[in-house]
């Protein structure tokens, strides 16, 4: 009798493998449903091509490793501070517990991946921002893993490249947060004066105080489709100036359009147009 | 007569009393000069009291007091012949950033900051002293015209923070903060900078990336407002005053972060008692960082800045 209540049981889940919305960004299962144009996927499919849905051309959002294995030559990739460690400055409750969680579930020290790979043989320094790690958020750790990172590239003279992905700054490590804006600052300008190429590829989501610093002041600024790139909150703008905003409002192509950027550049091409940008500033072709 | 924050109320209310007291005194003429003494001598405790242990929330207030002087109050009081200069040559004019050229004790200087307004109408000009993009380029317009005259750059720091609305996203105010992020890091002419009511975020940074960073005493300086804070954090904005103190925005927070350089000592009860007084106390520190930061050549003065900020962060060391 039980099984046969079961087998009509009106909310029953009816597709096992497909994963929840919830983690609609995460692909682990055997299959995944695009949440823009809801077509499913073999997630295996996905990740042959850089996690772009096939159908609609929706950028999932990546880890930081995935996009090591996108952008540099195989096996060429060497990560900076991965043991640095994020304390709790302020003495906010369970601070340290919750980005010991997201280092667990990351394998990230924190939310930048940072070192040094080669672009079709030519050495660049980078930093990649996780959003899977507390939103991308920017403490003492990330910005001083970004710094150095910088520091690295003006040492060596070579060219650095961020992807941005963050909610903005840390609320735990208060003004020390905020602080970091200006430190990554003032590493930028020391690279920029010895006449070195600084690229910002801003991907889903770049806002407040990563938007509000170095990701906004490459010598070019890219963009992956769609991006949601933006000072404030869209909430907050709407609480503010009491109007709806465009369905566009603060995307990659509203930046575009405004003229906040260079290009808005499809995971496909990101490497090859990086690969170019970067051997145009060589030294042999200046 | 200022109006009284809710600390200070026992402060106001003896004060009263010994008027009262003073005014029966002359008109009844009977002698209550003991009493009057004895009540001026609690007033003096009570108020070493009340303004000697204010909490992170009490400064807050002070901080936002309708009355606090503005950058336009303490220019008039700090220099001589100010001259303001308008325009980011690109957009408009934002009256949320005030800036010009104007002598500091026979030294040109350039001055700039946030303005905000003391009266509805004013505040409405000024768009509550949070500026859009063009205030941004505006100050960096100006900064750039200082360094190539070879002037010192004083700022004042005073705003919420920089404006979110629809047209400010669609001018770039995030590139306009980031450009002077960076670009302030390069000045070849010293910079200091003043938090003279409220330092919010962004927005206040904007003007902040100077070699000397000071703090009026009663003025605070973070990441988001306490109520932004406690929003985000504990999905209440009414926890605003747990936020204040939790984190840690004050003038003495932020000394002992070694994040900014010296605390700047109000007159008692908060700069908007005595305006006049305060800009005196200013006056002194911008000449202890002139005279420090002067002699020093182009490299120097940008070396400088590079190790205030290099070492800000807490974080630990470990073996990767």
């Amino acid at each position: 009798m039980a099984i046969i209540r079961e087998m009509f049981k009106k909310n029953k889940k009816r597709y096992m493998t497909i994963p929840s919305e919830a983690s609609k960004d995460v692909p682990e299962g055997l299959m995944t449903k695009c949440p823009e144009c809801k077509s499913i996927v073999l997630t295996k499919d996905l990740m042959k091509c850089d996690k772009v849905c096939p159908d609609c051309g929706h950028h999932y959002k990546m880890t930081a490793y995935e996009r090591v294995d996108c952008l540099f030559d195989d096996e060429t990739f060497i990560p900076m501070d991965e043991g640095m460690k994020t304390v709790n400055p302020l003495g906010f409750p369970s601070y340290e517990e919750k980005v010991n969680a997201d280092a667990e579930k990351t394998g990230l020290n924190e939310a930048v991946l940072t070192g040094i790979g080669e672009i079709d043989g030519q050495r660049t320094a980078v930093a990649i921002m996780d959003s899977h790690f507390r939103m991308g958020s920017m403490g003492s750790v990330v910005g001083e893993k970004i710094t150095r990172a910088i520091e690295k590239a003006t040492d060596e003279e070579i060219p650095f490249v961020i992807f941005t992905a963050s909610g903005g700054a840390r609320m735990q490590e208060g003004v020390l947060s905020l602080m970091q804006m200006a430190k990554t600052s003032v590493a930028l300008s020391r690279h920029a004066d010895r006449g070195l190429l600084f690229i910002s590829v801003m991907t889903h989501p770049t806002t407040g105080g990563v938007s509000a610093s170095f990701a906004s002041v490459g010598d070019i600024n890219l963009a992956e489709p769609k991006a949601l790139i933006g000072f404030a909150g869209r909430r907050v703008i709407e609480q503010t100036v009491r109007e709806k905003l465009p369905e566009d409002f603060q995307t990659a192509e509203f930046l575009m359009e405004h003229g906040q950027l260079d290009a808005v550049v499809h995971r496909s091409e990101m490497k090859k147009t990086l690969s170019t940008l970067i051997r145009f500033h060589t030294k042999e072709a200046r | 007569m200022v109006k009284p924050l809710p600390f200070e109320e026992p402060v106001i209310r003896l004060k009263e009393k010994i008027e009262e007291l003073k005014n029966i005194t002359d008109d009844a003429h009977v002698d209550m000069a003991d009493e009057i003494r004895g009540l001026e001598e609690r007033l003096q405790k009570l108020e070493a009291d009340v303004y000697g242990n204010m909490t992170a929330w009490d400064r807050v207030q002070v901080a936002r007091h309708p009355e606090r002087p503005t950058t336009l109050d303490y220019i008039g009081y700090l220099f001589e012949d100010f001259i303001e200069l308008h325009g980011d040559r690109a957009f408009g004019d934002d009256a949320a950033i005030v800036g010009g050229i104007a002598s500091f004790g026979g030294t040109p200087v350039t001055v700039i900051g946030h303005q905000r307004g003391k009266d509805t109408k004013e505040n409405i000009r000024r768009n509550f002293g949070m500026p859009h993009p063009e205030g941004y380029r505006k100050a960096l317009r100006l900064m750039k015209q200082a360094e190539k005259f070879g002037r010192p750059i004083i700022c004042f720091i005073d705003t919420k923070g920089a404006y979110p609305g629809k047209a400010a996203e669609e001018r770039g105010q995030s590139e306009a903060i980031a450009r002077n992020l960076v670009e302030m890091a390069g000045l070849r002419v010293p910079v200091i900078s003043i938090v003279i009511g409220e330092g919010g975020s962004g927005g206040a940074l904007g003007l902040g990336v100077a070699n000397r960073i000071h703090m009026l005493e009663n003025s605070t300086y973070s990441v988001i407002s306490p109520e932004g804070a406690a929003s985000i954090l504990w999905k209440d904005a009414a926890l605003a005053q747990q936020a204040a103190e939790a984190m840690k925005i004050t003038a003495p927070d932020l000394k002992e972060m070694a994040i900014i350089d010296e605390v700047v000592p109000e007159v008692t009860g908060g700069a908007h008692r005595d305006a006049a007084g305060q800009a005196e106390a200013i006056r002194e520190v911008i000449r202890s960082s002139m005279d420090s930061l002067c002699p020093m050549d182009a490299d120097r003065i940008i070396e400088d800045r590079y190790r205030k900020f290099r070492d800000i962060g807490v974080y630990k060391e470990g073996k990767d």
